[in-house]
């Protein structure tokens, strides 16, 4: 019995040194959504106006871009997964590479050859593990995405669509990310980002021009084509980072109600162990007493015997 | 006497925005200049240094831009730069060991000479001469 006293003694203070730490983390992980979401943000402007200027550029003129046209026969798809780097941030990586796998399911089925390109250690290591070949990976920067990180990436996904298909190109590329939605929902999102689906810049036009009247006819410095081959790439990369940002938020929110979560099981715990503990060091105090009496009235017996 | 809204934007942050007279800025064809009224453009810069100008041709901002865009419409003026700094934020000293330091290894070399035109676009930006 005495044993078991001992035993719960040594499992609370395990569970309590961990709802330490696990609370911890909750507190980091809840001041850094602000930060993420600063960031979020921060990066809305140049959004905004980069969509209205590609939306201007592709409807004013009947340009055609290599970008903005698709294949007539798209044969191989590029998925990009944005996972985290870190875990302790329950379904978070397990959503996002959960979704990538229905994505490159369906792609597979409508006869297309996937290439899979990955953000986050927790994405490659799920790649490794499982011995399944990526294109290309980063990670080191899912908590605090620069632009540089989600231009390189975008970049090299903009190369792999430009390069022919015999070459090794792909025909599409579509984006898995998870979208802040609030702090309480973050929910995977699948995008194709390439080509170009104008829809949302279209929407973002029309409220435009309720506001200002019909969009005017734009001159292009130096010309149309030109204009277009920059600016589109930039805004892909725009894409690009606002959904790594978009990530690093929901990230820090998946970390903190997980990390939430732990703590609360961990001081349930701690309650339930210690009225265990209470219990045994009852029964342990009982079982003393039962002996000392027991032990004194042998001993009153054998002398009342013996007079 | 009508006003441009200006914005100058980065993909990281809203730089600077406000209520100017003229903007200068360099396009791949050279240096564009917008005053109110000015028709639609959309162009795309090159590094260079972008000037916003107030009624009397004072100098409100006067940022370095590695690469963006302008859109003009409406009398609003929205400069999207890859990444920009403003003159006064440009760490002088230190751009000027850069641009000295790629400006000798320059021959030939794309990143160097890439590396001269942002550091010189950043230090023209900040006042000096170069």
């Amino acid at each position: 019995m005495a044993e078991t006293f001992q035993t719960y003694r040594r499992r609370i203070r395990s569970v309590k040194s961990t709802a330490k730490i696990t609370r911890a983390m909750e507190l980091v992980a809840a001041s850094r959504i602000v930060r993420a979401r600063q960031r979020v943000e921060a990066s809305t402007p140049y959004a905004k106006e980069i969509t209205k200027a590609v939306s201007e550029a592709a409807s004013n003129r009947s340009v055609t871009h290599p970008m903005l046209t698709e294949a007539d026969e798209p044969r191989r798809a590029a998925i990009l997964l944005i996972t985290a780097d870190r875990g302790f941030a329950g379904a978070y990586n397990a959503n996002v590479l959960k979704e990538g796998e229905a994505l490159s399911g369906l792609l597979d089925e409508q006869g297309k050859e996937v290439v899979s390109y990955v953000t986050g250690t927790k994405g490659i290591n799920w790649f490794n593990f499982r011995r399944r070949p990526y294109a290309r990976s980063w990670s080191g920067f899912s908590e605090q995405p620069r632009y540089e990180d989600a231009r390189e990436v975008g970049q090299t996904l903009i190369d792999a669509f430009l390069q022919p298909t015999d070459d090794g190109g792909v025909d599409e590329i579509h984006m898995i990310y998870t979208e802040f939605v609030s702090m309480l929902t973050q929910a995977p999102d699948v995008r194709r980002i390439l080509p170009l689906e104008l829809e949302e810049a279209e929407e973002e036009q029309q409220q435009q021009s309720e506001e200002t009247g019909p969009s005017p006819l734009y001159e292009f410095e130096p010309s149309a084509e030109e204009v277009l081959d920059t600016l589109l790439p930039r805004y892909i990369n725009a894409r690009v980072y606002n959904a790594m940002l978009q990530a690093a938020a929901s990230e820090q929110a998946a970390r903190q109600r997980a990390m939430k979560s732990a703590t609360d099981n961990a001081n349930e715990l701690v309650e339930k162990y210690t009225r265990l503990q209470n219990q045994a060091r009852q029964a342990q105090i009982t079982q003393e007493i039962s002996e000392i009496v027991g032990g004194a009235n042998a001993l009153a017996e054998s002398t009342a015997g013996s007079e | 006497m009508a006003e441009l809204h200006v914005e100058l934007v980065s993909p990281e942050r809203e730089i600077w925005s406000g209520d100017a007279h003229m903007v200068v800025a360099k396009t791949a064809d050279g240096d564009i200049g917008v005053l109110p009224q000015h028709e639609p453009v959309l162009g795309s810069l090159v590094d260079g240094v972008v000037r916003v100008l107030d009624e009397s041709d004072e100098e409100i901002v006067r940022a370095a831009v590695h690469g963006g865009f302008l859109s003009v419409a409406n009398d609003r003026v929205s400069i999207l730069a890859e990444s920009a700094e403003l003159g006064s934020e440009v760490d002088v000293a230190a751009t000027r060991t850069r641009y000295e330091e790629a400006l000798g290894s320059a021959d030939g070399d794309e990143e160097a000479q890439a590396e001269v035109r942002r550091a010189r676009a950043s230090l023209r930006a900040a006042g000096e001469d170069v």
